[in-house]
C-alpha cells in the first residue's frame, strides 16, 4: 500500500540528499574530485582556505552573529510571553506574528537596511533637528564590520518563528494554572511565569532554537544584504569561491563548506554549554525564592522589545513601499518630494518571468510536501502507532547548514549529468518546505478528536471515506495554513534556487538579492516589496477560503 | 427494518498489564437492553471500545463477540455492524443536518432524500435538513444523533452514558425515545452508565462491574 511507504519516503527524501551532499563536499575538501582533476588526497584546499585574508574574522562574525541573534530573539520572546496579560496590545502582537513570519528574510533585511542606512528613514526623521546632518553622514551602519546590523536583521525574523513555536508548545504546559498556583504562594505574575513556566517551556522549543542557531550562523541572503563585506561572513565567502569562474576554487569552497559545518557545530556546542550555565543560574534564582524583585523591569522589557522589533519590521516594509514609488527625495526630508510609478512600470516586464517561476516552484513543492505529510500522518493514524522517533530527522535540513550540503548536492547533480531545471529546484525546496509543512500539520492532525474517526467507522465509513469526508474537510483550515507556511518557505529560499538552478532559473528572491550589490533603492524597493507580498497571498487564501466555504457552518468557525 | 439480531458476549476478559479489568459473559436478544454499571475507571468505556473494534493496543482481550452467530472479534470497526452512541451528539460540524443523516446510510439505500425527510419528521424535526447542526438545541442534536445511528442500519448498538450531559427533563424524554426506537428496530443494545435511573428506564438486565 502506498500509504505505508509515505513515512519511509519522507525520511529518505530528507536524509539521502543531505548525506550525499555532505559526502560530496567532504571529498573535494581533501582534494578528491576526479571530474576536476583531483585524484589524490591532499590538504592543499585547507592550506588555501586558511591563507585567505580575513578568514578568521569571517568565522568569528558567523559564529558570533549566530549565537547573539539566537540569544536575543529567544530572550525577547520569553520576556514577551512572561509579560503577556491578555491586553489588547498582547493580542495585537500575537495576530501580527503570522504575517511577520511570512515575510521572506531578504525582504525584511532590505526593509531594515532602508530604515537604518545613513540616508534611511531614521536618519531623515532625526535630521537635521537632532543630528544636525544636512548631508547623509559617512557612516558604515548597514554592513558594519561587527555584523551588528546582520544580527538585528536576523533577530527581527527569528522572533516570530520562536514565538509561534512557543505558542504551539505552551498549551500542553497549562501555564495559567501554574502561574495561578505560584501567585497564590505570593509570586508576582511575571516572575511566576519565569520561575514555573519558562523552565518547562524551554525543552519543548529546544529543536527550533537549534534550528535558529544553525540558520543564523550560516545564512547567505541576509548576510549579503546586511552583513560585513571586507571580509564577508564565512557563508558568503564560500558562495563567492564556489561561483568563481576558476574551477580550482571549488576545492577551497568545499573545504569552506566543511569549515562552515564545523562553525555551526561549534555554535551549537557553545549554546549547549550556555544552556547548562543558565540552568544553574536559573536554578539558584528560583531556589532563592524572590517574589517581587524585578517584576516591573521584566514586565516593561517584555512589552518594549517585542514592540520595537515588530514595529521595525513593519516600518521597514513601509519603507520598501515608499522607496518603490519615490521620485526625487532630498536628504533630510522625511518623505519624497514627488512620487512616480516609473520604477514599477520599468520593472514590470522583467517581473513576470521570475514571478511565474517563483509561484510554480512554490506551488509544486508545497503540494508535494503536503501530500507526503498527509500520507505519513494518515498512516500513523491508521496503524495506531505512536509518532516514530525517526521524526527528529525532519529537523535535519533545518540544522545542517544549507551551504554545507547544497554544494555537494550540486556536484552530485553535475556528476549525474542532471541539468538545472525547475524540477531540480522543486526537489531542493522540498527539503526545507517538507519539515515546516509536516511540523505545522502534525499538530492539528494528532490533536484531532479520535471520537470523530470512531464515530465515522461505526457508521460504516471505510478508512478512505473517513479521510476524504471527515478528516480532510474538518482539518481544512490547519491544512491550508500549513500550505501557506510551505509557500512562504519556498518563496523565501535563496541558496537552493541559486545553486541548483546554476543561476539560470531566476525567482523573485534571487533577483532581489542580486540587486543588493547595485544599491539602487528604487528598484530594490519594487522587487523586495513583491517578494514580501507573494507569501501573503497564501495566508490570505488560508484564512479566507475556510471562512467562505464554511460561511453557514458555525461549528467550523472556531476550529483553528 | 426489523430483522431480529442478537449479540453474544462469550468469556470476554480485558486486561491491562496482566491485571483483569473487565470480565463479562452475556447474551443480548433482539430489542433487549443490557445495562452495565460500574464506578469511574472500572473499564466501561474500555469494554465498549473493544466491542466496537478500537481497543487501545495497551490492553489485552480474550473471548468471542458473536453477532447473529458470526464471530466478529477479528473484524475492523467499519465492518462489524455495531453502532455507537456517545456522550456528546458529535454531529459533523461541516455537514448539514441532512448530510449528517446521510453519512451513515448504506450505499445501496434507495431514495435517500425521502428517507432523510421522513426520519426528520419522525423525530419532530421536519424541514430541518438544511440547517447547520451548530444551530440546533442540545435535545435536537441528541435526536439527530440517534436518528443518524438508526439510519446506518446497525445490527447492534452500544451506548456510552448517552444521557449524562442532558438536563433532567430532557434526559427522561431522550431515554424514552432512545429505548423505544431501539426496541422497535429489534436491536440488541448494551448501555454503560453510572446512573441507576438510566438502568431502570432501560428495563433490561443490569450487570454490575464492581462485583
Ligand atoms: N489508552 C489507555 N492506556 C492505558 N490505560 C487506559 C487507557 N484508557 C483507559 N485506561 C485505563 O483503563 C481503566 C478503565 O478506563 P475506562 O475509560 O474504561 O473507565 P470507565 O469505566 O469508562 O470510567 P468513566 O466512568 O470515568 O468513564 C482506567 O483505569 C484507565 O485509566
Ligand atoms: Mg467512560
Amino acid at each position: 500500500m502506498m500509504l505505508r511507504l509515505a513515512p519511509v519516503l519522507l525520511v529518505i527524501l530528507l536524509v539521502a540528499p543531505i548525506l550525499a551532499g555532505l559526502v560530496m563536499a567532504l571529498l573535494p575538501a581533501f582534494g578528491y574530485l576526479p571530474a576536476l582533476g583531483g585524484e589524490s588526497p591532499t590538504l592543499a584546499p585547507w592550506r588555501a582556505l586558511f591563507a585567505e585574508p580575513g578568514i578568521c574574522r569571517s568565522v568569528a562574525v558567523s559564529l558570533a552573529s549566530g549565537l547573539v541573534a539566537t540569544a536575543v530573539s529567544l530572550a525577547v520572546v520569553l520576556l514577551y510571553l512572561a509579560a503577556v496579560t491578555g491586553s489588547r496590545l498582547d493580542r495585537w502582537v500575537r495576530r501580527l506574528v503570522s504575517p511577520l513570519l511570512s515575510i521572506p528574510h531578504a525582504a525584511a533585511a532590505f526593509g531594515l537596511a532602508f530604515l537604518i542606512a545613513p540616508s534611511g528613514l531614521i536618519a531623515r526623521l532625526a535630521s537635521p533637528g537632532l543630528t544636525g546632518w544636512e548631508q547623509p553622514p559617512d557612516l558604515l551602519i548597514v554592513q558594519d564590520p561587527w555584523g551588528l546590523s546582520l544580527i538585528a536583521g536576523l533577530v527581527i525574523k527569528e522572533i516570530p518563528f520562536l514565538l509561534l513555536m512557543s505558542l504551539a508548545a505552551l498549551p500542553q504546559l497549562d501555564p495559567e494554572r501554574r502561574v495561578a498556583m505560584a501567585r497564590s504562594l505570593g509570586y508576582r505574575p511575571t516572575l511566576a511565569w519565569w520561575k514555573v513556566v519558562a523552565p518547562s517551556l524551554y525543552p519543548l522549543i529546544r529543536l527550533p532554537v537549534f534550528a535558529v542557531i544553525a540558520y543564523a550562523s550560516s545564512v547567505v541572503d541576509v548576510a549579503m544584504i546586511l552583513g560585513p563585506t571586507l571580509p564577508p561572513t564565512l557563508s558568503v565567502s564560500i558562495l563567492a569561491w564556489f561561483s568563481d569562474p576558476d574551477l580550482d576554487m571549488r576545492f577551497m569552497a568545499s573545504a569552506g563548506a566543511i569549515l562552515q559545518l564545523g562553525v555551526t557545530a561549534t555554535a551549537l556546542a557553545i549554546w549547549w554549554g550556555l544552556e547548562r550555565l543558565v540552568a544553574r543560574l536559573m536554578g539558584g534564582w528560583i531556589a532563592r525564592g524572590g517574589r517581587r524583585q524585578g517584576e516591573t523591569g521584566l514586565r516593561i522589557a517584555g512589552k518594549l522589545w517585542i514592540l520595537l522589533a515588530t514595529a521595525i519590521a513593519f516600518v521597514g516594509i513601509g519603507g520598501l513601499a515608499i522607496n518603490s514609488v519615490a521620485g526625487f527625495w532630498r536628504f533630510p526630508d522625511a518623505l519624497p518630494g514627488s512620487f512616480t510609478a516609473s520604477h514599477w512600470v520599468q520593472a514590470l516586464p522583467s517581473l513576470a518571468g521570475p514571478m511565474a517561476s517563483t509561484a510554480l516552484i512554490a506551488v509544486v513543492s508545497t503540494l508535494l510536501a503536503t501530500t507526503l505529510a498527509l500520507g505519513a500522518l494518515e498512516n500513523e493514524q491508521r496503524t495506531g502507532r505512536h509518532p516514530s522517533r525517526a521524526l527528529w530527522l525532519l529537523y535535519l535540513p533545518l540544522i545542517v547548514p544549507q551551504i554545507a550540503f547544497l554544494f555537494g548536492l550540486v556536484v552530485v547533480m553535475e556528476q549525474l549529468g542532471t541539468r538545472p531545471t525547475h524540477a531540480l529546484i522543486v526537489f531542493g525546496h522540498l527539503l526545507f518546505v517538507l519539515p515546516y509543512v509536516f511540523l505545522s500539520l502534525s499538530e492539528a492532525y494528532r490533536r484531532f478528536d479520535p471520537r470523530w474517526s470512531q464515530l465515522a467507522l461505526t457508521l460504516g465509513a471505510t478508512r478512505n471515506t473517513l479521510f476524504w469526508r471527515v478528516r480532510l474537510p474538518m482539518l481544512l483550515a490547519p491544512m491550508l495554513t500549513a500550505m501557506a507556511v510551505g509557500l512562504a518557505v519556498s518563496i523565501g529560499q535563496y541558496l537552493p534556487t541559486q545553486l541548483l538552478g546554476a543561476g539560470r532559473v531566476t525567482t523573485v528572491t534571487t533577483e532581489a538579492v542580486s540587486l543588493a550589490a547595485g544599491g539602487n533603492r528604487r528598484v530594490i524597493g519594487v522587487w523586495a516589496l513583491v517578494q514580501a507580498c507573494l507569501p501573503l497571498a497564501g495566508f490570505i487564501i488560508a484564512i479566507g477560503l475556510p471562512k467562505l466555504l464554511w460561511a453557514n457552518r458555525r461549528g467550523m468557525q472556531g476550529v483553528p | 427494518m426489523t430483522i431480529p439480531h442478537r449479540l453474544d458476549l462469550r468469556d470476554i476478559c480485558i486486561s491491562l498489564d496482566g491485571q483483569a479489568l473487565v470480565e463479562l459473559e452475556a447474551r443480548i436478544g433482539p430489542g433487549e437492553v443490557l445495562t452495565v454499571m460500574g464506578p469511574s475507571g472500572s473499564g466501561k468505556s474500555t469494554l465498549l471500545a473493544y466491542l466496537a473494534g478500537f481497543l487501545a493496543p495497551t490492553f489485552r482481550a480474550t473471548g468471542q463477540v458473536r453477532l447473529d452467530g458470526r464471530d466478529i472479534s477479528a473484524l475492523p470497526a467499519e465492518r462489524r455492524g455495531i453502532g455507537l452512541l456517545f456522550q456528546d451528539p458529535l454531529l459533523f460540524p461541516h455537514l448539514s443536518v441532512a448530510g449528517n443523516l446521510r453519512f451513515g446510510m448504506p450505499r445501496a439505500t434507495p431514495d435517500k432524500a425521502a428517507r432523510v425527510e421522513q426520519a426528520l419528521a419522525n423525530i419532530g424535526l421536519a424541514g430541518f435538513g438544511d440547517r447547520d447542526p451548530a444551530t440546533l438545541s442540545g435535545g435536537q442534536k441528541a435526536r439527530v444523533a440517534l436518528m443518524r445511528l438508526l439510519l446506518s442500519a446497525p445490527s447492534a448498538v452500544l451506548l456510552d452514558e448517552p444521557f449524562s450531559k442532558l438536563d433532567t427533563h430532557l434526559r427522561h424524554e431522550m431515554r424514552q425515545l432512545v429505548f423505544d426506537r431501539l426496541r422497535e428496530a429489534g436491536l440488541p443494545s448494551l448501555l454503560v452508565t453510572h446512573d441507576r435511573e438510566d438502568a431502570e428506564d432501560a428495563g433490561g438486565r443490569i450487570i454490575d462491574l464492581a462485583h
